[in-house]
């Protein structure tokens, strides 16, 4: 099924937010994701199952500024 | 408050601009901005909020200049080398335009003095480069109840957004806590292309100067994305979360602190 990952159309095999964090090899621990403008507790990301037309967004930490 | 002549002159390109004319000029004159962070992001940010005439700068720093700063620090020049950036800051400011006046803080900020420092000003800018001291801006912020206009970059992306604490979305609506130390890379360890610190912190300028003038529409439940590779923006909505920790329905966060080690991870303190 295809859902919009920051934006671009992504073919997925579906699951949860965490497997696709895991396909990604993103680790949980430095980004905030949210699904449908909606910001996911990252308790919530094993129970979350995507959805034909989700659209996530991986925002990662961006700390620096000096 | 009247303008000189010289001063008529000198904000002219301003004046000329209907949503900004005399009357926003003198908003502007009026306003007191602090700038947390005198050094990539706070240099942009501090030369053209000079520039555009802000009443009184509020500059926070607790560093001195450091020979690897000048590649994206432009508020310092080379002879600034081992003097404090608060110093050196003020004496650009002034010099490009005297009517500008300066507060100097030569300290780090901590849930000690933010509150202190932050109620002296109408809107705050995160000149940061870590991670305890960027949730601690958004935690004064807030108790403060100042806009804040958030920033930060690391290696060729930038991020931009604005913060109305109560209205708008804020950084711990999105991101709950400092990511774990070492896990973040920080712009010593990875590294940040020079030019970025001016294209974020110029955003940051003219967020804070549209806050000051009540013009436009804000960057709030917004996460504004710059890539520079790609010489792209994307736009991220986010909103206020009623599960934040701070500004949500059953905040835990009750009163300032220091979240996390500033000097621990993703924060490498520069070499002494």
């Amino acid at each position: 099924m295809q859902v919009k990952i920051n934006g671009n159309p992504e073919e997925v095999t579906g699951g949860t937010v965490l497997d696709l964090l895991k396909t990604k090899n993103i680790e949980p621990q430095m980004v905030a994701v949210e699904v449908n403008d909606k910001v996911l507790d990252r308790d919530h990301l094993a129970t979350t199952h995507l959805n034909e037309g989700d659209h996530v967004e991986f925002l990662f930490y961006m700390g620096g500024g000096r | 408050m009247d303008f000189t002549e010289e001063q008529i002159n000198r904000y002219s390109r301003h004046i000329l601009l209907p949503e900004v004319g005399g009357k926003g000029q003198k908003k502007i004159a009026k306003s007191r901005i602090l700038l947390v962070g005198a050094g990539g992001l706070g240099s942009p940010a501090a030369l053209y909020l000079a520039a555009a005439g802000v009443g009184t700068i509020g500059l926070i720093d607790s560093d001195v200049v450091d020979l690897t700063n000048l590649q994206r620090q432009v508020l310092h020049h080379t002879p600034d080398v081992g003097r404090p950036k608060v110093v050196s800051g003020k004496e650009k400011i002034q010099a490009l335009n005297p009517d500008v006046s300066v507060s100097m803080y030569e300290e780090r900020l901590t849930a000690g003095n933010a509150l202190k420092i932050f109620n002296d000003y109408d809107v705050i800018i995160d000149g940061v480069d870590n991670f305890p001291a960027k949730f601690l801006i958004n935690d004064a912020s807030f108790f403060a109840n100042k806009p804040l206009v958030h920033g930060g970059i690391l290696r060729f992306d930038g991020r931009v957004t604005t913060i109305i604490p109560k209205k708008s979305a804020c950084y711990r609506c999105v991101f709950k806590a400092p990511p774990p130390p070492g896990l973040v890379a920080s712009c010593q360890e990875a590294g940040v292309i020079g030019v970025l610190a001016g294209i974020i912190g110029t955003i940051q300028a003219t967020e804070a100067l549209k806050l000051v003038l009540g013009i436009g529409r804000p960057l709030t439940d917004r996460m504004l994305d710059f890539d520079a590779k790609k010489t792209q923006f994307r736009e991220i909505k986010v909103r206020r979360n009623p599960n934040c920790v701070l500004c949500g329905e059953h905040p835990t966060i009750t009163e300032l602190f220091d979240d996390g080690d500033p000097y621990a991870g993703c924060a490498v303190r520069p070499s002494a």
